[in-house]
Order: structure tokens, then sequence, then C-alpha cells
């Protein structure tokens, strides 16, 4: 526990065990899971829910990674969902009236030659076209926000330009959980703790509920918000998912004076990096490109992405890495999320996060609330599992690696 | 670090190989010709526990070859064990 949930928050806890039923049971209280919770009782007076995590909440990838908060994709359906997501963090300190530590730096994403430049140029076009706020920008601007920048890459990675997504943000990851499972316990969710799903309950082909050691709880819904190990939970239903799970590692230096403002990302590099609120510079790049479980850091990794974060900026060069970490990720095989109806009655889900779950928790909680309230969302309906078959899939060329 | 048994080549570092997948098997319960296409195409097994791969000695001999990996422990395994 850290200072925050112990001293700032407000948790009214059940005592005792889960109910035997509820209208709907989530399994996993990360980011996802809880404020799917939250949207439900909060937006749509659905109260009678449980939300239920095999450890602590948060303590899966919403506790691994980089925290940046953007929309600039490379599909109009990704940008539409990720600028609400990026709207709905700007007001969230507002709305839970926790401070998530939310911090509006922009994200340059850099450019180191021709055919990138045309990338970066389309995705600032494409952004603008669907309501992001994104610019391309000469090498005199990056240095301008940039400072410490070198803009020859140390000769080999000249800079020739850079998309400018001025709205590109980061907040405390933490700290984003726990305002969600704050306001959807106040609302009267039931969120268990230390109580793993271990199986489902099926009537024919329905989805009825969830099985755990503290016994069967039935559900109208059952969602899994599983980040990780959501292979295992559809195969008990019978749903066959295209994901494919990946580490992604990421490691943060001592601190350094706070003066470096902007979130960076390298389009032919491959790595990011920005400064969190103690100083530290936070460092990260693709996910592992063999499937893995295994929450390991390697140090080809860290050596890897310590020279080419070196290349662009070579202040770092002075710098220790201090912490590393990795994170599980559900790698969906067209790169974007999956969220909504499986196929299976009773049982929807939201999956293939990859790297960039933690900047659509809010909208992706929102929407998907609204489908089991309403039956239609329509800001996630490209996203449905239903797409694959469909001939439908969204690739999104600037989702896949990192970030 | 990892070293990693190339058919080949021998024991060499593991950031010379390139991951090439699991062996797409569509299960037999899936029988309507469009629905195995989709399934082939997109679908992944994702085990969490012993596989059987194809990798890649890219940095090396430049040749495919077939091994049995643990996902849960990245560790390679005996083909025959
Ligand atoms: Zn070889």
């Amino acid at each position: 526990m850290n200072e925050f949930v112990e001293t700032l928050l407000d948790l009214p806890w059940q005592v005792g065990d889960p109910k035997p039923a509820y209208d709907v049971v989530i399994i996993g209280a990360g980011g996802h899971g809880l404020s799917t919770a939250y949207y439900l009782a909060t937006r749509h007076g659905i109260t009678n829910v449980c939300v239920l995590d095999s450890n602590f909440i948060g303590s899966g990838n919403s506790g691994r990674n980089t925290t940046i908060i953007r929309s600039n994709y490379g599909i109009p359906e990704s940008v539409a969902f990720y600028q609400h997501s990026l709207e709905m963090y700007q007001q969230l300190e507002a709305e839970t009236g926790c401070w998530i530590m939310h911090s509006q730096k922009g994200q340059i994403w850099l450019a180191h030659s021709v055919s990138t430049a045309r990338t970066e140029q389309t995705r600032a076009l494409m952004n603008q076209a669907m309501g992001a706020k994104t610019d391309y920008i000469g090498p005199d601007e990056i240095k301008r926000l940039c400072p410490q920048i070198d803009l020859s890459g140390g000769g080999r990675y000249p800079v020739h330009g850079a998309s400018y997504h001025h709205e590109g943000a980061t907040a405390r990851h933490d700290r984003v959980v726990w305002a969600y499972a704050q306001g959807a316990l106040r609302a009267g969710v039931h969120v268990y703790q230390h109580t793993p799903v271990t199986g489902l309950l099926m009537d024919g082909d329905r989805v009825t509920g969830v099985q755990t050691p503290k016994g069967n709880i039935s559900a109208g819904t059952v969602i899994s918000a599983v980040g990780g190990n959501v292979t295992t939970v559809s195969n008990w239903a019978g749903v066959r998912l295209p994901i494919r799970t990946h580490a992604l590692q990421a490691f943060v230096t001592n601190a350094h004076a706070q003066e470096f403002d902007p979130i960076i990302s390298s389009n032919d590099l491959v790595f990011y990096v920005s400064q969190t609120p103690r100083g530290q510079m936070l460092i990260g790049a693709e996910y592992d490109r063999f499937a893995s479980y295994r929450q390991a850091t390697s140090f080809a990794y860290l050596q890897a992405c310590s020279k080419k974060s070196i290349t662009m900026f070579p202040f770092l060069a002075k710098l220790r890495i201090m912490r590393s970490w990795t994170g599980i990720c559900d790698v969906s095989t067209d790169f974007s999320p999956i969220m909504g109806e499986t196929g299976v009655p009773g049982f929807m889900i939201s999956t293939g996060w990859g790297t960039w779950g933690f900047k659509a928790i809010p909208a992706g909680g929102e929407q998907l609330a609204q489908l089991v309230a309403t039956g239609s969302a329509p800001l996630i309906e490209p996203f449905g599992l239903d797409r694959f078959a469909k001939e439908a899939a969204m690739a999104d060329p600037s989702s896949a690696g990192t970030r | 670090m990892l070293w990693v048994e190339c058919p080949n080549c021998g024991s060499r570092p593991f950031e010379e190989y390139r991951y090439g997948n699991v062996f797409p098997v569509t299960p037999d319960t899936i029988t309507d010709a469009d629905a195995r296409n989709v399934d082939y195409a997109w679908m992944q097994d994702n085990i969490a526990g012993v596989t059987l791969e194809r990798w890649f000695h890219e940095s090396g001999c430049r040749r495919w070859f077939t091994a049995k990996r643990d996902t849960t422990s990245d560790e390679f395994l005996p083909l025959d064990g």
C-alpha cells in the first residue's frame, strides 16, 4: 500500500465474502475492470456489480506501463476512440476528486528519414481530420521544445522533422486505478482482491457466472478485463482469440533536474523517453518479439534501449538505470484492442490492450459499460471480436511496437 | 545471457535468433471452411507453457528450425524430451 491509498482515499470495503449473485461480474481489478464498474454504477445506475482480482488492485499491467496518454494513432476509428479517452483523462480529476497527477506534456514523434517524415506528415493530417491536435514541425521547433536533443542523432539519425501531438500527457498510473476503485466502491460496487477466478459457470453455450475459491458467483454478464492471461479465461468459454502474449520492458534512471518537458518517441529508432514527476527519465521501446508470459527484464533490452536513447539524448549517458519492470501484454494480431461481445451469450471482453491500454482506461470502461447497459456503444463497435470474420480487421501501423 | 542451440551452429546467444510463431493449429471443432480460414489467419493458441515453435537463426546460418520452449520461463527444451 502506498501513502496515497492509505491517507487520501475513502474506501468503503465490503465485509465478508462475495454475494452468490450479481448483475455483472468483472474479472480483473485493473484500470479497465474498475473503470467499467465505475461507469456502470455512476452513469447507468447498475451497482449490483462485483470486481474480482487474483492479486491486489492494479497489480497487473495497470502497474507496469509507462503512463502515456495520446490519441495520435494511424487509423480514423482509433484516433476517435483515443481522443475521447484523452479528453476524459483531462476531466478525470474534476470527476473523481482524485489528484491523478495528470500532466500535459505534448508528444513529439521524430522522423529520421524522408520516408518516416512522410509518415509523420500523414499522421498529422489524419489526426487533424479526426479532431486530434497534431501538427508537423521542423527541427528548429523540435529543438525549442526539447533543448536536450542532438538533432544530428549522433551523425546517424538526423532529425528531419516530427509530428507534434499537443495534448499528449502522462498521469500517475496507480492513482488512476485507485481513483476508479474509490469511485466504484463509493457507488456500491463490490471489489474483492486476492480472489482468483478459477473457471466459468456455463449453462449450455451461455456463461452464467464464475468459480472462485470463495464459492460460485452467478452473473447476468461476465466481463473479462484480464491482462496477460486472457487466453486462459476465454478458453473456458470456448472463445478463440487473436491474441499473443508478449513481454514489454521499461525502466527509469536516477533523478535528473526537472527540465525535460515533452514525451519523445522515435519512429526509426523505436524508443520513447519522458521525465517522471520525481525527475527520473522513463525509457521504453518495443515489446519483446517472441511470445512470453515471463515478467523478466533482459540485459540485452536495457543495453539496446539505452544505446538508442543516448544516440538522441547524450545527457542520458551520465545517468544510471535505477529500476526496470516488465508487463505481459495481450497483443492482438491487428494491433488494435478488442472490446464487446464474444459470440458467447453472457460473456463480454476487453482485451488486446497490447502496449496501449493505459491511455484507453476511461473510454474503454465508459463504452463497455454503455454496451452492457444499453446494448449499443458506437465508438467501440469497430473494435468487436467479430471484425476478423467480417474481414474488417483494424490494422494500425502506428500502434504496433510500443507506446 | 540465454544461449540457444541451433541445429547447424550449436549454442549461440539468444539475441541472434528471430521468433517465427507456433505452428498454426485450427481446432477440429471448427468445421465451417470460412471459419477455419479466419481461425488460421488470425487466431492464436497463445499457450502459457510448453509450445512447439519455429525459430530463425537470423544472425547465424539463416536457417529455420523447430524448437520446444516454455513460454512461462522462456526456457528452450530438448525437442525429444
Ligand atoms: Zn544457425
